[in-house]
């Protein structure tokens, strides 16, 4: 497959997406010698990421969403498919050389800001070795001027001062702010966020939300998104992608994919989302079903055991994406055939 | 099923105050904390980390270890005392009167036994040895949390997260308690299995009549479901009432920001701020008001004026813009600052329509 990359799109050019990537898999080997079995993670996932875009990828816990970003970030060997980088595919990267090059204009900032930073080092550690490792060009002097410069960025103030004390002496939220600020020093051109705002306070979260909207304003980074919170995804999102059990189930621009879903599972997603403004019927039908672990899955439709509006096509065929609006597509046989989709 | 109205409250906690014995200092996570809960009723209570929520819902059910401790105020549940009960009076009231659902089920539930095998050590501590009657309302309990009686035979490692948590509700019903106490249940889940199981918890409530009192640090989740809302900061109440009463038009400025802090799906796509800063250190609390360092209407009088909790019409409030002291309150607040309707207070107050002009003009 990758014998000539370079034919199958217009992006070698440079005037394509910043990222994409075309059928990537990622399948687990799981139980003993004798049941082997696959766990499909991820399956055949084409997505895009354009310049100074925030995607926002959403789905349950176990849909994927996490296994997407270690793949990008090449933490993972993908199964197959392949990741194009400014037109380049990712699995030509073998050298270390080319391999920290990526890396620095693809770094990953972590769910857990407790775990992701060393507790007995001091908070300038990280950031320095980061730019020591990615940017050999830069002396001592120059390093420490510019980890004061991203910290100032994040709004770690004063970043001289920040920069000496250990991470016990910050806050979730500063820790956090401290994650963007070590990806932010190597120069990214895209950030992969998993997370990144879960594990904080409600009366936190927003400042990293907007930290990362002005990322993209300011700084011209790219942001990839991965929540479970619908809400935050549509504060600073310009696309949303949902996944459900490995696949892509919809993707279109924030605002529409929210007023117009098109796939059964976003209604479901979007019909559980908590808002205080909205009445609730606490006897409407809610969903009892869970998300299926994708074990050496058969072909149908992942979602048509709890979609309420499942035909037969569903059971003996897996829908692929289509685009049904300019932008805006889905992974559905009843909104394909251009039936009007109300499950939830 | 018991009649909610003709009793008086299943549980009556005041003055509630718990205190850490910690090396650098006494850290009080609870303070002064009164509230009662009548039979049935649904109680949320919401703040950050920190704020004091878990260690008030640990006090109230005797769960508290070194170096926590009670030291002031009680806790009286269906008429008794519980501060200072001893392992075993407390055995004989918990699960049967008094269940408690906690955070992570994985943890909660025993990883080397069956669910049934749990479910029959409960009923047997309770005195409850018939197979027949122990089998028959194990079974009743799964089905009425949605979960098939084979799972009684399943270890938890083998049911998802979303039955983990509802197999822990089971067991706190297997003797139709009077009061359950959850922490966060909700926390470890996504949003679509979050909302199925709050709507269990609700239907159930309304089927068994017993009260809840529910901790979580999300306000939005509690919205739908609670009847009364308490608002936590620095182990203190800053807010209690009616559930729609503290949404519809909060009081205390924290509590407004919380509810900004919310991004929503629906409407236009506003710009938030959040909350500035961090919560205070316990240990060394500020003089005054505690939210006074992060408080985007304060004035001079919060940073020496400890505020108490006033009455401002069904709800209780602690912030000086709402004390029946005008001159405490009587500082220009910054222009723009809404702060509901307090009428009750002020006419209360002396020639008190100081706030009365300003609109309740929240967003």
């Amino acid at each position: 497959m990758t014998d000539a990359p370079a034919q199958e799109g217009p992006d070698t050019t440079g005037t394509g997406p910043l990222l994409r990537t075309e059928g990537l898999s990622k399948h687990f080997k799981i139980g003993n010698a004798l049941s082997r079995r696959l766990l499909h993670a991820v399956d055949d996932v084409s997505l895009d990421i354009g310049d100074r875009e925030i995607v926002a990828l959403a789905g349950e816990s176990g849909s994927g969403k996490s296994t997407i970003a270690r793949l990008l970030a090449k933490l993972y060997k993908p199964t197959s498919g392949e990741i194009y980088f400014q037109g380049q595919p990712v699995s030509r990267m073998r050298s270390r050389a080319d391999t920290l090059h990526y890396t620095g204009l693809v770094p990953m900032v972590f769910q857990d800001p407790f775990s992701s930073i060393n507790p007995v080092l001091r908070i300038s550690h990280g950031v320095l070795r980061g730019l020591k490792l990615h940017r050999p060009e830069l002396s001592a002097a120059e390093r420490m001027a510019e980890a004061e410069r991203v910290f100032e960025v994040v709004g770690l103030t004063p970043a001289a001062e920040v920069l000496q004390r250990y991470p016990h002496e910050l806050s979730g939220g500063q820790r956090q702010r401290v994650g963007f600020a070590q990806a932010l020093a190597l120069r990214p051109k895209l950030i992969l966020a998993d997370e990144p705002v879960s594990m904080l306070d409600v009366s936190i979260r927003i400042g990293l939300l907007n930290l990362m909207a002005r990322l993209r304003d300011e700084e011209g980074v790219s942001i990839l998104y991965i929540t479970h919170d619908i809400a935050s995804a549509r504060y600073i999102a310009d696309r949303l992608i949902v996944m459900y059990a490995g696949q892509i189930a919809e993707s279109g621009p924030v605002e529409e994919v929210l007023a117009a879903p098109k796939h059964p599972y976003t209604q479901l997603l979007l019909s559980a989302v908590p808002d205080p403004r909205a009445p609730l019927d606490v006897t409407a039908e809610t969903d009892r079903g869970e998300p299926p672990r994708v074990i050496d899955p058969v072909p149908g439709c992942r979602f048509r055991w709890r979609c309420p509006l499942a035909i037969d096509e569903c059971h003996q065929a897996t829908p692929v994406m289509e685009e049904l609006e300019p932008g805006h597509a889905a992974a559905c046989f009843v909104a394909q055939a251009g039936a009007e989709v109300k499950a939830f | 099923m018991p009649d909610p109205i003709l009793q008086g409250p299943v549980l009556e906690v005041r003055g509630l105050t718990v205190e850490y014995a910690m090396d650098r200092g006494t850290v009080r996570a609870v303070d002064d904390v009164s509230f009662d809960t009548g039979p049935g009723e649904f109680i949320g209570v919401v703040g950050e980390s920190g704020c004091g929520k878990s260690t008030l819902l640990f006090a109230i059910a005797q769960l508290l270890t070194p170096p926590a401790e009670i030291t002031g105020g009680s806790v009286t549940f269906q008429g008794r005392s519980m501060v200072g009960l001893t392992d075993r009076q407390l055995a004989a009231v918990r699960w049967k009167d008094l269940s408690v659902v906690m955070q992570s089920a994985m943890n909660a539930l025993n990883p080397v036994k069956s669910i049934g095998a749990q479910f029959k050590d409960a009923m047997r501590a309770h005195g409850v040895t018939s197979k027949s009657e122990i089998d028959g309302r194990s079974a009743e309990v799964l089905r009425m949390v949605g979960i098939d009686p084979v799972h009684l035979k399943s270890y938890p490692f083998q049911l998802s997260g979303g039955m983990r948590q509802r197999s822990m509700i089971a067991m706190a019903m297997l003797f139709t308690p009077d009061l359950v106490i959850m922490d966060e249940p909700t926390s470890a889940l996504d949003v679509v299995a979050q909302r199925s199981l709050m709507v269990q918890i609700k239907e159930l409530q309304q089927r068994l009549g017993f009260a809840i009192i529910f901790v979580t640090h999300d306000m939005s989740l509690v919205s739908h479901f609670s009847d009364r809302l308490m608002v936590m900061y620095a182990g203190q109440v800053a807010e209690f009432g009616p559930t729609r009463q503290v949404f519809d038009a909060p009081l205390h400025p924290y509590s407004i920001g919380l509810l900004d802090a919310f991004p929503s799906i629906r409407g236009p796509r506003l710009p938030l701020t959040g909350i500035p800063g961090a919560p205070p250190d316990l240990a060394r609390p500020p003089a005054g008001c505690r939210f006074a360092p992060r408080c985007p209407k304060v004035m001079d009088a919060c940073r020496a004026t400890p505020p108490e909790l006033y009455v401002a019409g069904p709800v209780q409030v602690r912030c000086l813009l709402h004390s029946p002291d005008q001159n405490l309150r009587n500082e220009n607040p910054p222009p723009g600052s809404a702060t509901g309707s307090v009428t009750s207070v002020a006419a209360g107050g002396p020639g008190g329509n100081v706030a009365t002009e300003e609109g309740s003009a929240d967003d």
